[in-house]
């Protein structure tokens, strides 16, 4: 056994350590060091201008604004996600009858799942495409005359600079909730139904056994999915890319950290600069990957 | 003692016979579980509807004109337009379609191979420095994309490697180690290790233990994070939008249509093009969904 082990170990660990260190390791080690120099990209010389760039940062209307959008962004999508995502594992879980409170759920439970999750499969382009065409500004869009049957007049939806942002949101959200139905569905399961049921005999009704109950039980599970959903909120660039005017339009009312990179990175001929934002962006992600870890701690309950 | 509890439950003397309807509660005090489980039904159907009124409306799109579409949005086409996909195939999605399948299998067989390799030895092989290649894994999970896309673009133009197969293909499967080496990592490690050591002693080397009894022990791990890679590259937009413009894989293509359309107002094309992208994608939902639901939801179990 002991016979050409470290040859073996080597030539196991060699091509994909490779193949990350040039393609993953390298790309983000450089970011931080572009991020204290003045190189354009286009050039292949660049000075050193110490944290000249994270000054400009701070002065940069632009990125405030950006940085602002996807503070939003932040806030709203992983906390609407994942209470309609609670609210309906509640009710596949519950909706099936008291004596079942636990797992059995609700009959249909699988198709539901099912279509819940579909635009999870596809690519946010595609759902981006559908999704701007269904929310075209005019009384006849598909999203307007919908309106238009209760007697309302048509809305500029993402022309509009007060509702592109909601409208970039919805579409999350939209996206979202099914990944995250699953996965509390799937938490959900793995716990003991005895507990749901000492708790029904306990005389706990639904709701109770579910905020009580079921949501401590998740907890582990709802504050990894913040996480997540928060890091998809700052991260986000398809959807912006491909639904808004400009993109980021109107007026820069969907304006976000990632489409601020692009631009200087590849259209301004500020590498430098760009990778100042992204190592901002890092480090927001950092922040809030710790905050909601150490913020939401709790007992975790072993079962 | 729990498995005992489940087995009871399994078969109570009181259970009610299998016509009856398993969600009827059988408790007094009870009668508004119907109410609950029809109001629970509404909102359900509710959504469900919101999430498939846009994908069919799409597909029926895809058969009208461009008037129609925008004119009668809720009325089916008056004639079956499928000139439609045939002008999608000419603008482009042809060639997309077959960029995405060279890059995506590819890219997946690559980030399988390379992936349980190094899963493999991480989990099974004590050496110096094992729990620090595993973690530089794990991180990479967490990093923004975008923290490392412009020098990522200059690395692969300082490489020769911009809108080329093989440039792709390598950066896909870089960004999927992370994920594929730390699901596989704890794959390995459930595996029995008997066979293995019986393997060894029989005189298979270290290399052919692993491809001829560990890999194939392995299949429903790499069966769940292979269909999870699929998915991810087939989907990725990020990353070949920047590095392959001028060999833009579906998902891309898409989008520029889309930006196109907007000039041309073709947009019938548009969802064909949209239909050509989405029904492999359905379809290999629909067949697989509980397998992928799994997949894509155990990343985050773990």
């Amino acid at each position: 056994m002991k016979h050409g082990r470290v040859p073996f170990i080597l030539g196991f660990l060699f091509p994909g350590l490779a193949l990350y260190g040039v393609f993953v390791i390298s790309p983000f080690v450089q970011a931080f060091h572009y991020s204290l120099t003045d190189w354009t990209g286009v050039a292949p010389e660049f000075g050193y201008v110490g944290l000249e760039n994270f000054r400009q940062l701070w002065d940069d209307s632009l990125f405030r604004t950006a940085l602002a959008n996807n503070l939003l962004l932040l806030v709203i999508v992983p906390t609407l996600t994942v209470l309609l995502a609670l609210f309906f594992a509640f009710l596949l879980n519950v909706g099936g009858g008291a004596q079942r409170a636990g797992v059995r759920g609700i009959r249909g439970n699988g198709f539901y799942k099912l279509m819940f999750f579909l635009p999870q499969v596809l690519s946010v382009p595609v759902i981006a495409v559908i999704w701007s065409v269904i929310m075209d500004t005019t009384p006849t869009g598909l999203l307007n005359s919908v309106l238009g049957w209760f007697g309302i007049g048509a809305v500029g939806w993402l022309a509009d600079p007060n509702l592109a942002l909601w409208c970039v949101m919805w579409v999350l959200i939209w996206g979202s909730v099914g990944f995250y139905l699953v996965l509390f569905n799937a938490a959900l399961s793995s716990v003991p139904r005895d507990i749901f049921e000492a708790a029904l005999i306990d005389g706990a009704g639904r709701l109770a056994t579910f905020a009580r109950v079921t949501v401590p039980l998740l907890w582990d599970t709802i504050q990894t999915s913040w996480v997540y959903l928060a890091i998809l909120a700052l991260d986000v660039y398809a959807l912006v890319a491909v639904m808004t005017a400009g993109p980021g339009g109107p007026d820069n009312a969907t304006q976000v950290i990632s489409l601020q990179i692009a631009q200087n990175g590849f259209q301004f001929g500020a590498a430098g600069y760009a990778s100042a934002m992204g190592v901002v962006l890092f480090a927001f992600t950092l922040l809030i990957a710790a905050l909601m870890l150490r913020i939401s701690r709790r007992e975790r309950i072993e079962y | 003692m729990t498995d005992t509890l489940r087995d009871e439950r399994a078969a109570p003397p009181e259970t009610p016979p299998p016509a009856s309807r398993p969600d009827r509660s059988d408790r007094p005090g009870r009668g508004g579980d119907r109410v609950v489980t029809a109001v629970s039904h509404g909102v359900l159907v509710i959504w469900s509807v919101l999430v498939a009124v846009p994908f069919a409306w799409a597909l029926v799109a895809s058969l009208k004109t461009s008037g129609e579409i925008f004119g009668s949005p809720w009325k089916l086409p008056e004639v079956l337009r499928w000139s439609n996909f045939s002008r999608a195939w000419d603008q482009g999605v042809g060639d997309y379609l077959v960029n995405s399948l060279v890059v995506v299998t590819g890219g997946v067989l690559l980030t399988m191979l390379l992936g349980s390799m190094i899963a493999y030895v991480l989990a099974r092989y004590e050496f110096w420095g094992n729990r620090f290649v595993y973690y530089l894994f794990a991180a990479g999970m967490m990093f923004p994309v975008f923290l490392a896309i412009v020098p990522l673009f200059f690395v692969v133009q300082t490489l020769n490697m911009l809108s080329t197969y093989h440039g792709l293909i390598f950066v896909y499967t870089a960004y999927s180690l992370p994920f594929t080496v730390f699901f596989m990592t704890a794959f390995f490690r459930t595996l029995p290790t008997e066979i293995a050591e019986a393997a060894v002693l029989d005189g298979c080397s270290h290399t052919s233990v692993f491809f001829r009894v560990m890999l194939p022990m392995a299949k429903p791990g790499l069966l769940s994070v292979g269909i999870f890679n699929v998915l991810g590259q087939w989907n990725q937009f990020v990353l070949p939008s920047f590095l392959s413009p001028e060999k833009p894989v579906l998902a891309q293509g898409i989008a520029t249509l889309l930006a196109s359309q907007r000039y041309l107002g073709d947009w019938g094309s548009l969802f064909a093009a949209l239909t050509i992208a989405m029904l492999p994608v359905v379809i290999v939902y629909l067949i697989f969904y509980r397998q992928i639901q799994a997949g894509l939801t155990s990343s985050s179990l773990k």
